[in-house]
């Protein structure tokens, strides 16, 4: 199941097509989405909508849920324990939280880049690339190869990388690192690509990198993207939501957002009155 | 101005000499005694040759036990160690619940328990029905004792890998089994290191030894026969009172020691240029 969408998927890319997810229906639906931490509960009913094809922020001070509310989208939310979910998260129309599914199939379809750089230490570059196929069961050399340097080049980490694609992912620094990760999310051919602060370990200049990627990768993929850095939501997101203690406060376009924002709230948040 | 705290610091650091060389002198000592008194005792008959009868000149080696301390470590560890690697893979992997909890607090006491007592058990269980003496008891008896000492070791090592790890494999859509694999191979030094030092302890074993797999003057002659073993040997030889065989009990210890040094070191091999958490 997983090579056929992967073929399609290839196919799709190598005839540079226009995205191939056009339709005015959402890509990813939120509905009365509350989260728990044993008793503790994070998310308060939220509703979202998030567009196929279009990068979202999410933005909010520390400890507002923002974290929580993207893992809730792949499903990593239950893998802390005694952690619950309760509400349904849509991926074109299903719910992800459906009995009969698999965790692991719906995380190859909403791919993730973690917070700090995470590459495996004890894999070479190439490896870490086609970590997810090959630990999926995919075992053809040549394609392993091919989709390494595609993946690679997409983040524009191969000219980096091309001639010492043995040595470990570890090696590499943070901003690559980090482009590494991306990378191997993408090897696998999501639909939908979650970040959890994608840039908050790295430097200017890595971050800058980061983001130019980010807002070329939204033409194939839905880009969901946690920030705490707010110039980063509006340079980068199409879409902002604000969320303040466990609730979705406002969600617009990032410019009604930040230059019209309806609740006063959003407003004090985003000209620096608290956060 | 010289203080107070200046003459603490003095005393305590040599407090904490004095402690080692204390310490260190037994060690040493044995080591000493061991290779002085054992090493003329190895030869070729030494590894080649069943024990010589209980008269005074009469040669021969220990060749049997050498035998079957190998055979019997080596069973034991096919037995014990995957067991135990994978009982510590359940604790740190997919015991964050009340059962792997308890397994971890039984291997805890596990380790603890006297050895003797599994050979009781491997008495009761494999000796008293097969009447008599056996290989299979021994090492039933000797994998027991691995088993706790691997699984605790191997969920230790597990532990010290970053969660980061798992959370990339499980949002790579891998399943749990072989994210476990990957956190596995992750730390494989220290599950080798945890596998390596359990056998050493079983190596080293006598008290079970005695209740269970006994002992023979033949050659390695089936798993329900009794078996011959270095430490045993070490045991009754060292204790008859004839000269050649005390000298052949002490040829058994200086051997035994050089093979548990030998592990030790293979195990410092292992682990040097590791990762912090591997």
């Amino acid at each position: 199941m997983l090579s056929e969408k992967l073929e399609t998927a290839h196919g799709i890319y190598t005839q540079g097509e226009a995205p191939r997810n056009v339709s005015a229906e959402p890509k990813v639906e939120v509905r009365q989405l509350s989260a728990f931490y044993g008793k503790k509960q994070a998310l308060y009913d939220i509703d979202l909508a998030i567009e196929s094809n279009q990068v979202t922020a999410v933005i909010g001070p520390s400890g507002c849920g923002k974290s929580t509310l993207i893992r809730c989208l792949n499903r990593m939310h239950e893998l802390v324990p005694d952690a619950s979910v309760r509400g349904q998260v849509l991926l074109d129309g299903a719910d992800i939280y459906g009995e009969s599914l698999d965790p692991a199939d719906i995380r190859r379809r909403i791919g993730m880049v973690f917070q700090k750089p995470n590459p495996f230490p004890n894999m070479s570059i190439a490896d870490n690339v086609v970590a997810g196929l090959k630990l999926n069961g995919i075992r053809d050399k040549g394609r392993l190869e091919e989709s390494a340097k595609r993946s690679l080049q997409r983040v524009y980490l191969w000219d980096e990388v091309k001639d010492e694609l043995k040595r470990s992912g570890a090696s590499l620094s943070g901003g690559q690192q980090q482009r590494l990760c991306i990378a191997r999310a993408l090897a696998i051919e999501p639909e939908v690509i979650l970040m959890d602060e994608p840039c908050s370990a790295l430097d200017p200049t890595a971050t800058a990198k980061i983001e130019e990627l980010i807002t070329e990768l939204k033409a194939q993929y839905t880009v969901v993207i946690v920030t705490h850095n707010m110039q980063q939501a509006s340079r980068v997101a199409d879409y902002t939501a604000f969320m303040y203690l466990g609730k979705l406060i406002e969600y617009d376009q990032t410019t009604a957002i930040f230059e019209n924002p309806k609740e006063q709230l959003t407003e004090r948040y985003i000209t620096g009155k608290f956060g | 101005m010289k203080s107070r705290r200046f003459f603490m610091d003095k005393v305590l650091i040599s407090l904490a000499c004095l402690s080692v060389v204390i310490a260190i002198v037994p060690l040493a000592s044995i080591l000493y005694y061991v290779t002085v008194r054992g090493l003329p005792a190895i030869n070729l008959d030494f590894f080649t040759k069943l024990p010589p009868i209980p008269v005074p000149g009469a040669v021969g080696g220990l060749g049997n036990a050498i035998q079957g301390t190998l055979i019997l470590v080596g069973l034991a560890a096919c037995i014990g160690l995957p067991f135990g690697v994978l009982s510590g893979v359940y604790i740190s992997e997919y015991g964050r619940n009340f059962y792997g909890r308890t397994v971890r607090f039984l291997g805890d006491v596990l380790i603890g328990n006297p050895s003797i007592v599994v050979g009781i058990l491997g008495f009761t269980l494999l000796v008293q029905p097969l009447h008599g003496d056996n290989l299979a008891a021994g090492v039933f008896a000797l994998s027991v004792i691995m088993i706790p000492i691997v699984s605790i070791t191997t969920a230790e090592a597990l532990n010290l890998v970053p969660n980061s790890i798992r959370e990339a494999s499980a949002a790579l859509g891998i399943r749990k089994w072989r994210t476990s694999l990957l956190v596995v191979s992750n730390a494989k030094s220290g599950v080798a290191t945890g596998a390596l030092l359990a056998t050493a302890r079983v190596m080293g074993e006598s008290a079970p030894l005695i209740l269970t797999i006994g002992i023979s003057t033949q050659w390695y002659s089936g798993p329900t026969a009794p078996l011959a073993s270095l430490t045993y040997y070490i045991y009754y030889f060292g204790t008859s009172g004839l000269q050649n065989w005390v000298d052949l009990a002490w040829g058994a210890a200086f051997l035994l020691i050089v093979m548990i040094i030998g592990i030790n070191l293979a195990v410092r091999l292992l682990t040097r240029g590791r990762r912090a958490y591997a």
